[in-house]
């Protein structure tokens, strides 16, 4: 099941295009690298990617079919900050399971611990909010994560903490991951391709 | 005192009391023997002592009794106008948010058209038209005071609908109704049921005015704008209690909706739990 993007093209309203044509594609249990400047696009690429905006020209496919519009998306991003990607009237245990139950393990290995679910959102740390959002966003149909700039905000151990997780995860399943990220070292160390997204592409 | 060591835990008793406050007034209001409100020509124009609290009046009739009957039926009128105006600022915030510009465009020009005129205006031309009495305030009421919640009604919508938790919701395949349900609606209830009680106050003291101009309430009924406007007769003759009381106790009751509403407020924002 390979996610791809055919000559995708965008922009807002009528204003310039932000890409034209972009081809890209991952292969699963692939991990994929996405740099380049900001304002390039990078987070809205993403978006289409993961089904929060429709490309003005071109497709996204999965295994050769178009990407569901309704129901759970194959293809999940997690955001830089997760205190907007939670809400913060939920305590953390509704949050985690609003769409699968993940299991004990899985809390364990991204470093989730069980009375933080007691808590509101408010209570927590960027870095512990992160890692609901990521093992929200791992659920069992999850074909591909995109992560962009997951772990920016967050220090270094946690960084590595998270990634480690995220990596045995990926590979236990098969799952594709797309990195984007300005941290040349992270993506150097993490992906095995990168990709430059530019405006002549 | 240790329990009342922080904010929140003065606040829930203030409401409490509050609330207590107000309930005892609509019991009292019902329970209190229609013979007190009586006319007793032998015990006409008394000061207050204390068989009667806030005195008689020149038909011997017990203020105290007309006071809270007048009170209780003010709250009733309020309540059903306040209910009646938040039902249309809901409905109309929620149109404008979700059904295109169109809709937004139209209910937020009805809005700015209904917030340039002063409410009360408005309110007598309508129950006027209706040819007063409860129905047309209540109607008034109702039709008058939507403006500025339906604003913010419309505000909180918007604001919620493009937020990145509802995005992420209905990627990860929850249905239209269920996020309308557990990510849109618990975030509005607070604002509406807040935007309610503040109405509340807004709504008796309007219903009060323009009874008291005569364009309300029937002269039978013991609301406090007819005791109001009917002291004011008396007021030059020295029987300063005829108004006094009455009005205080409005003022009173209006205050307490305020503090519910504003305590309220304080309860159901998450951020506020743990304010010391």
């Amino acid at each position: 099941m390979q996610l791809e993007a055919h000559s995708l093209s965008f922009r807002y309203g009528k204003n310039p295009w932000l890409f034209k044509n972009v081809e890209f594609s991952v292969e699963p249990g692939e991990v994929v690298g996405l740099v380049g400047p900001s304002g390039f696009g990078k987070t809205t690429f993403c978006r289409i990617l993961a089904g929060y905006e429709q490309p003005v020209e071109g497709s996204v496919t999965l295994g050769g079919n178009p990407l569901p519009v309704k129901g759970y998306h194959p293809v999940q991003l997690v955001f830089q900050h997760p205190e907007r990607a939670v809400n913060p009237r939920w305590k953390m245990n509704k949050i985690l399971n609003e769409a699968w139950k993940p299991d004990k393990e899985l809390l364990d290995t991204l470093g989730i611990e069980q009375e933080w679910l007691a808590r509101w959102p408010g209570e927590l740390s960027g870095g512990e909010l992160q890692r609901f959002c990521v093992a929200r966003a791992l659920g069992p149909e999850t074909r591909f994560l995109i992560a962009d700039e997951m772990t920016t905000m967050l220090d270094a151990v946690t960084q590595a903490q998270i990634w480690h997780a995220v990596l045995e995860i990926a590979r236990q399943r098969e799952m594709g991951i797309i990195v984007v990220s300005h941290e040349a070292k992270l993506v150097e160390r993490l992906c095995d391709r990168v990709v430059e997204l530019g405006r002549r592409l | 005192m240790s329990s009342l060591k922080n904010k929140r835990q003065r606040a829930i008793l203030i409401t409490v009391l509050a609330v207590v406050l107000l309930a005892g007034v609509v019991l009292l209001g019902f329970i209190l023997d229609e013979e007190k409100i009586a006319t007793h020509l032998d015990n006409r124009n008394s000061p207050p002592s204390l068989e009667h609290l806030f005195g008689t009046d020149w038909l011997g009739r017990d203020m105290f009794t007309r006071t809270m009957m007048g009170l209780s039926l003010s709250m009733g009128v309020g309540l059903a106008g306040a209910l009646g105006s938040t039902m249309i600022a809901a409905f109309l915030g929620m149109i404008a948010a979700t059904m295109g510009r169109a809709a937004d465009a139209i209910v937020s020009w009805l809005i700015d058209l209904f917030l340039s005129v002063p409410h009360l205006v408005t309110l007598i031309l309508i129950s006027f038209s209706l040819g007063g009495g409860a129905k047309g305030i209540i109607v008034g009421i109702a039709l008058t005071h939507w403006p500025s919640l339906s604003r913010v009604i419309r505000a909180e919508m918007m604001q919620i609908r493009s937020a990145e938790y509802v995005q992420v919701s209905r990627r990860m395949g929850r249905p239209g109704w269920w996020i309308a349900a557990k990510h849109i609606f618990p975030h509005i209830l607070p604002q509406l049921l807040v935007g309610f009680l503040l109405m509340f106050p807004h709504a008796i003291l309007h219903e009060a005015a323009v009874t008291f101009l005569g364009m309300g309430l029937s002269p039978h009924q013991p609301a406090i704008g007819i005791i109001l406007s009917e002291s004011m007769k008396y007021l030059s003759s020295g029987l300063w209690w005829l108004a006094f009381f009455p009005g205080l106790s409005l003022l009173f009751a209006v205050r307490l909706f305020d503090v519910i509403g504003g305590n309220l407020r304080l309860f159901t924002d998450p951020s506020k739990t743990h304010e010391e």
